[in-house]
């Protein structure tokens, strides 16, 4: 692993493409499947991401897709960022990932614990279905314990009802 | 906050005719407050403040129940010098007191402090209730809530609740990153202390009807688990191996089982624990989400809360898990079955039209009320007399996505009587214990 990321940051020395990440959290960032493991370094904040890590996953691939409110079935809008983490987690075959399962504050907190799980779910099994191996995929509701975005508002809820899906270091 | 209330004439029979005694009946409405004298706990002069002090515990829960007006002792004729000095009844029914609190402390020669009460019906000259009790100095808040139980329950027939605690959680920090603290207080909100240091997430404490254990959620070790945590020792310990997310616990009303629900591939089910064996019996069947379940008083019966209809909604099951029929049938959502622990109600959050209420209705479904509302109001609690609830309410964050606050408030089943409970940091997740002496 360490020859490897060596090998990489000298590869991208002579590659010297700069990409500027929009910052976590944006719904529709920008992505492109082909950059999965490619040479070219990614930098946010001038610093650079390395290949393989949550920061890389989350740059790369939306890490986040959204939910309609009570509900946890998978939008057509988000399948296109669902396959790109399975193409990640295919490259990255050593990889693990959890998927956080998130609900607006516009429920309460049990129920929202329980859609949180069944949200997250959601995200796992298409993975699965894709061909990643369950064991691989954990997952965890928080029901609405940690939303991304505070405010009483339908533009908050909406950034707030997700699944977030993270590399485990 | 106070929605509607088709109810009913308040009364207060007092003993105008021959039989009849000062008494509040608490089942109906709105009435005027029954007048009441407390005053100071007389003493020898090196215990006067204690005197003062137990005297004000006990008009500070007597008025916070609403039922009870407290009279200024400016008005008073007479002062007492002794606990056998019978009290002069023309002085106090010209002030119009009905009721009168005469009360003693004394500092024992072991330290110890005893502290006597006598309850008179101003208008009968009668003596209602006289108690003495004997107990460690440090102690006296709790006495002064036992006399307030024994008035209350002297004068409206119904159980006290006053000796009482309340175990929630306390927040602090910013919405995204919440710090959320185990914490306990009396009901009156003295004495609060938190149990966990807020580095672990917790959720949802429940007391114990039986022991000084609580049950909660808690995200330790990132693997979110039902716990118990036993409030003299400090204990906590993890409740059972299941392979998913347990949440939502309950203990039965004896305290020997806990319910909970556990989230596993997607699917929320409802379990009963058995506390002593640790076996595991699993009650509901159903791809839906089933959760937040509590028991009837007689263990007969659980209500819970489902979508299995297409939506959040009240069920009530037999506690074996057979005979599931949906008892909530009015508009919105509905969520936080909470049975009473007299029988005849069960509370509930109710969500609709942008709005969240807490209400009851029988456990047939009939006789829905809603008693407050506000941006988002959940989780309620009974008193365990079953005439008082708690929950919390969070107000709405701002353009900026600040100013968002959750609070404790209790209301009377009644439907009013609302107001907030003090807490040092932002409290959510109430929930009430049994009567403590």
């Amino acid at each position: 692993m360490e020859n490897y990321i060596t090998k990489f940051r000298l590869l991208s020395l002579f590659a010297a493409v700069t990409l500027v990440a929009a910052c976590s959290g944006t719904a529709d960032r920008a992505y492109d499947g082909g950059m999965i493991g490619g040479t070219m370094t990614v930098t946010r904040d001038g610093v650079e991401i390395r290949p393989g890590t949550t920061e890389d996953f989350a740059v790369r691939a939306p890490d986040r897709i959204f939910f309609d409110f009570d509900k946890s079935s998978i939008s057509r809008e988000s399948l296109k960022a669902l396959q790109f983490q399975a193409d990640w987690l295919k490259h990255y075959s050593n990889k693990k990932v959890v998927v956080e399962g998130h609900c607006d504050e516009r429920g309460t907190r049990e129920y929202n614990l329980a859609l949180g799980e069944r949200r997250a779910n959601s995200v796992k099994d298409y993975l699965v279905s894709k061909g990643i191996r369950s064991s691989r995929i954990k997952v965890i509701s928080y029901g609405k314990e940690r939303p991304a975005v505070v405010g009483s508002n339908e533009s908050s809820w909406s950034q707030n009802r997700r699944a977030v899906t993270a590399v485990v270091k | 906050m106070r929605i509607f209330l088709l109810f009913v004439m308040f009364m207060v029979a007092f003993s105008s005719v021959s039989k009849a005694e000062v008494s509040i009946d608490i089942t109906g409405g709105r009435a005027a407050p029954l007048p009441i004298a407390v005053p100071d706990f007389i003493s020898i002069k090196e215990d006067i403040a204690i005197g003062r002090d137990v005297a004000s515990v006990v008009m500070a829960d007597l008025k916070r129940s609403g039922l009870f007006r407290i009279m200024g002792s400016k008005a008073f004729l007479q002062k007492f010098d002794s606990i056998n000095t019978r009290p002069r009844f023309a002085d106090w029914k010209v002030i119009n007191a009905q009721a009168l609190v005469q009360g003693r402390v004394e500092t024992l020669k072991d330290g110890r402090l005893r502290v006597e009460f006598r309850l008179w019906d101003v208008f009968s000259s009668q003596q209602l209730k006289g108690q003495a009790y004997v107990t460690e100095s440090s102690n006296w808040r709790s006495v002064a809530h036992i006399i307030s139980d024994a008035v209350y329950e002297r004068i409206t027939g119904e159980k006290g609740y006053f000796d009482t605690r309340i175990v929630y959680i306390g927040e602090t920090g910013i919405q995204t990153n919440r710090v959320k603290r185990l914490a306990i207080m009396d009901q009156d909100g003295a004495n609060n202390r938190f149990l966990t240091d807020g580095s672990t997430l917790v959720l949802t404490p429940r007391f114990s009807p039986t022991s000084q254990e609580i049950t909660y959620f808690s995200y330790f070790n990132d693997v979110p688990r039902v716990y118990l945590f036993n409030i003299n020792t400090g204990k906590q310990e993890l409740l059972g191996n299941f392979p998913g997310m347990t949440f939502a616990p309950r203990f039965s009303p004896n305290g020997k089982k806990i319910i909970i629900s556990m989230a596993n591939k997607g699917n929320t089910e409802i379990y009963e624990m058995e506390l002593a064996s640790r076996r595991i019996k699993r009650l509901t069947k159903h791809p839906a989400i089933d959760t937040s379940p509590s028991y009837s008083p007689d263990s007969s019966r659980i209500t819970f809360n489902s979508d299995r209809g297409g939506s959040q909604q009240i069920y009530v099951m037999n506690s074996n898990g057979s005979n599931v029929r949906r008892i909530s049938f009015g508009k919105g959502r509905y969520a936080t079955p909470v049975w009473s622990p007299r029988g005849d109600y069960i509370a509930f959050t109710k969500m609709y039209n942008k709005t969240f209420y807490i209400g009851v209705m029988h456990p047939d479904g009939s006789g829905e009320r809603l008693l407050a509302s506000g941006y988002l109001v959940e989780a309620p609690t009974w008193a365990p007399n079953g005439r008082v609830l708690m929950f919390f309410q969070q107000t709405k964050a701002d353009s900026d996505g600040k100013g968002a606050t959750s609070k404790l408030y209790s209301i009377d089943l009644t439907g009013y009587n609302e107001h907030v409970v003090i807490t040092p940091t932002d409290a959510s997740d109430p929930a009430w214990s049994p009567i403590l002496h």
